[in-house]
Order: C-alpha cells, then structure tokens, then sequence
C-alpha cells in the first residue's frame, strides 16, 4: 500500500449525513456529511473552538445530534440505552486528558471494560491486556497507580484500554496536547503502529508531521463546518480557503 | 481536701446506688450502649440514604437529581428536634406506625429513621463533595468503553467518591453521635440525656459531676472517630 492511499475494501467504517449540533443559541456541527472507510486514517484539524471534539462525541453519543444521521458500519447509532453502550464499546475514544481511572491499577483500566462490557473471563482479559500493555510499551508498569505514571505513559495506557475493547474504530481528541514535548513522540509512534496495522482512525491533532506520515484525508474544521477535505499533502501545501491559509499560517509560527 | 474526697465518694455512691431489685437506679454505661446503637443504626441508614441520594444526583434522569436535591434541602432546612418529634407524635401517635413490640422499641426504630432521615441529606452532601474529587473525564471514558451509568457509578464515581468524603463523613458521623441524645424527645427515655436529667433532678448537688461525667463519655466516644476519620483520609486519599 503506497503512503496515504485509502485501502480500498469499500466498506464504510462511519458515515455521517447531514449532521447538526446546536448548544442553546451556537450552531457548532452545521450540516456535516462525512464518510470514513475501513482502515482509513482521518486528521481533523481547525482552530479552537470550530467543533472537533463535539464531532468525535458526536461519533459515539456522548453528545447527542439535533438533527441528522450516523452510522457505524452502515448501522445506524441506537438510542441511550444496553444496545448503545455496547455499541460505545465499539468505538474506542482517547482523550486529551488521558481520563485514566485513577483509583484502579493500568491493568485494571485496561481490563475493566473487557470483563464487565465484553464479558470476557477475567484471566483472558489479563492475558490480553499485559499483551496490549507489552504493544504500547508499558507492560512494567501494569500494577501501578496512573498518578506514578508520566504523561505519556498514561495516554499509552489509554490507548491499550480502548484497544483492549475490540474497537472497529479509534477516535482521539488531541491526544498529544497535554504532553510535555519529550513525550509527544511515544504516543505518535504507538498511533502510527495503529494505524499501519490497519485501525479505522479519527484523529483531532495539530500535529503535521503525523498527519503528513500517517493520514489519508485530512479535514480542516472552522465555524462548525467542513471547509476542506484532501490529502494531507494537497493540504498543507495548497489550502484553497482563506480560513484554512490563516490558520495554517498561524500554527507554522510556533 | 478530704471534705472533697468524701464528696467524691458520695457521688460514687449516688452513681452506683441500686434499687429493690438490684438493678441499677442510673443506669449510664446501659444508657450510652443505647446512644451507640442509636449511632450505628441510624448513621447505615444514613449512608444508605446518602449513596442513594447522591447516585440519583448525578443520574442523567431530571426527575431523579430533582426529587433527590429536594429531599436533601428540606431534612437538611428541618430542626432535628421536629423531625424526631414529629416520628413520635405524628408517625407514632397519629397514623399508629408499630412494630409489634413494646413501646421503647417502637420509639428506638422511630428515632433511628428520624435520625437517619435527618443525617441522611447530610452524607448525601459529604459523597457529593467527595464525587467533585472525581474528574468528569473519567465518567465519560467509563461510557465510552460501554459502561452504564450505574456500572460507571458503581465501579468509577462512587468508589472515588467516598475515599474523597471520609473527612465530610467522619464529621457528620460525629454530629450523628452526639446528635442521638436528641432521641429522648422522642420517647427513647433510656439514652443518655434522659438518664442525665433524671440524676439531676434527684442529686442536683451534684450537677456539675453529671455534667462532667456525660461530657467525658462522649469526649471517650468522639476522639477514636475523629482520629480514624483523618488517618483514613489521608491513607484512602486518590492520588492524581
Ligand atoms: N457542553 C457544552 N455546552 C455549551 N457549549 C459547548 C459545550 N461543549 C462545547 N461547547 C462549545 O461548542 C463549540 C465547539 O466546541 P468543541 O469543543 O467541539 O471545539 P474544538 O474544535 O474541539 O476546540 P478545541 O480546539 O479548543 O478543543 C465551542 O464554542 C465550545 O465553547
Ligand atoms: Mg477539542
């Protein structure tokens, strides 16, 4: 497979169509359609504010849409209830605050979800979890507490307690924002693995670098609307909106 | 000093004196057993009442947060005094609430709803002060890997919540101790400040001595409980 380009199997992984999210009197998802393919790799980018994370809760109910709809896997989302929180164990999501359960080992994070949602046996689940551990490269520190964890270990523990769940798609918000620069590369490399081993991602980042390596498609966001959608390359270096040009502008600064 | 010795001693007397029957006329040490049952019922149902409570406070259901946020301004807004005597003359006396058994009984399980209604809204405040402890981020991950609510609050919330209230809880387990004496207005005439009054009122040359010796009980019952509550809370402390 040549870099960025979409493995073809013509399956759709998520689909959004027409999609609108008002919060009171602010319009933050206008009429978003948006299609991603198994194993596809999609870098959302766009200044603060123009709705990134509100898309990724949208995507598996944790906000919920006015009007519109989403699918999963050409399903579309079930209403609050057991069949949508199975269907949430579907997606995996990692935020940019790590949101480790702090009174819980790394291991039982990582085995929660599997025993109780999954209804995995305990010892397949511990089993699979050091094994996801030993993947993100923390499998010395299963058995502590994600406060002795640094930054970048615990969004590695993260990403192994999503993974650990069978996920058909991997959602991040900002995953590397709240690290400290040193540890911002751990993480990177631990999502580019993910992604060459053929994850369906959805990934809100500034982060060029891993956009131009690892996407297929990147999405610039402003206002609550998709004002571009191309190759990362075609992107970065020929942005057609005003908008995207000033915010690129503004990021190459830093 | 030997006038006070001898005054000492016919305190001692006065304390420990029997009747016909042998049993004791001032019965302290049966008086605060019953305060300390009245403390153990009534504070688990206290803490029943408060998880429940606190548990529909932070439910997605309004009607639930609602109800639950009402019942906690209201016992907290009523005189512990009214609440104990209105178990007393309205549940008791009016609507003719029994339980089969005798009447100190009935007036023990009275006073322990009363009490563990009361501080029920004031331990669903300590666990609501604990659950502030808990990030929000961590209750959405906890959905987001399929948990539901009430796995999300059992296993993630309310775990988190209450080693974040020892503190709150400890102090409102101690307002609960002393607060039992309360009981005796609503008929539970076996408790301590019942048993206080009555040894005034035949020995009021003792008062002072009275006064003291029921001080120094609760002053013996309250310090193990404030020590535990702080070493727990720093030893059950989530670190982040
Ligand atoms: N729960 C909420 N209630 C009201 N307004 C909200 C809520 N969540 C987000 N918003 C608003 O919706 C808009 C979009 O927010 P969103 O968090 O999706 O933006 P974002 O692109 O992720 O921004 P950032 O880069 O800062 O993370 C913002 O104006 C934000 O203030
Ligand atoms: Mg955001």
């Amino acid at each position: 497979m040549s870099e960025n380009n979409v493995p073809d199997t013509g399956e759709v992984a998520v689909a959004l169509y027409d999609v609108q999210k008002w919060f009171g009197d602010l319009h933050v998802l206008k009429d978003i359609n948006l299609s991603v393919k198994r194993g596809e790799v999609m870098v959302v980018i766009g200044p603060s504010g123009s709705g990134k994370s509100t898309l990724c809760r949208a995507i598996n109910r944790l906000e919920p849409i006015d009007s519109g709809r989403i699918e999963l896997g050409g399903v579309p989302l079930p209403a609050e209830g057991k069949e949508l929180a199975l269907l949430r164990a579907e997606v995996g999501m990692v935020f940019q605050s790590f949101n480790l359960f702090a009174h819980k080992t790394i291991l039982d994070n990582v085995t929660l979800g599997p025993i109780k949602v999954r209804k995995f046996a305990p010892s397949v689940a511990r089993e699979e979890g050091l094994a996801l551990l030993e993947r993100v490269g923390i499998r010395n520190q299963a058995d502590k507490l994600p406060a002795q964890l640094s930054g970048g270990q615990q969004q590695r523990a993260a990403i192994a307690r999503a993974l650990a769940m069978h996920p058909k798609l991997m959602l991040f918000d900002e995953p590397t924002s709240a690290l400290d620069p040193e540890m911002i590369n751990e993480v990177l490399d631990v999502m580019t693995d993910l992604a060459q081993s053929g994850m369906t991602m959805i990934v809100v980042t500034h982060e060029m670098g891993f956009a131009r390596r690892v996407a297929n498609r990147v999405v610039f966001m402003s206002d609550g609307e998709i004002l571009e959608e191309a190759k990362p390359d075609e992107f970065f270096t020929n942005p057609v909106t005003d908008r995207a040009k000033e915010f690129l502008a503004k990021i190459l600064q830093h | 000093m030997s006038a006070f010795l001898e005054y000492l001693g016919s305190y001692w007397d006065f304390l420990t004196q029997r009747g016909p029957n042998g049993e004791l006329t001032f019965d302290v040490l049966g008086a605060f057993w019953v305060n300390i049952q009245l403390t153990f019922w009534s504070g688990l149902l206290a803490l029943l009442i408060g998880v429940v409570v606190v548990a529909m406070r932070i439910s997605p259901i309004a009607s639930l947060r609602i109800t639950a946020t009402a019942y906690t301004n209201i016992f907290r807004d009523i005189p512990l005094t009214a609440v104990i005597l209105m178990m007393w003359l309205v549940v008791w006396t009016q609507l003719g609430v029994t339980f089969g058994g005798k009447m100190i009984t009935d007036f023990f399980i009275l006073a322990v709803v009363g009490l563990g209604l009361y501080h029920g809204s004031f331990m669903a405040e300590a666990l609501r002060s604990g659950v502030n402890t808990v990030p929000l981020g961590q209750a959405e991950a906890a959905r987001a890997i399929g948990l539901t609510f009430m796995q999300s609050a059992r296993m993630i919330v309310l775990p988190q919540a209450f080693r974040g209230a020892v503190a709150p809880i400890g102090n409102t387990l101690i307002a609960l101790i002393k607060n039992t004496t309360v009981a005796s207005v609503g008929g539970v005439s076996i408790e301590t400040s019942s048993v206080m009054s009555g040894m005034i009122e035949f020995g009021p040359q003792f008062i002072f001595l009275v006064f003291l010796t029921f001080a120094l009980g609760y002053v013996v019952i309250v310090i193990p409980v404030g020590m535990l509550s702080t070493h727990l809370s720093h030893k059950l402390a989530v670190k982040r």
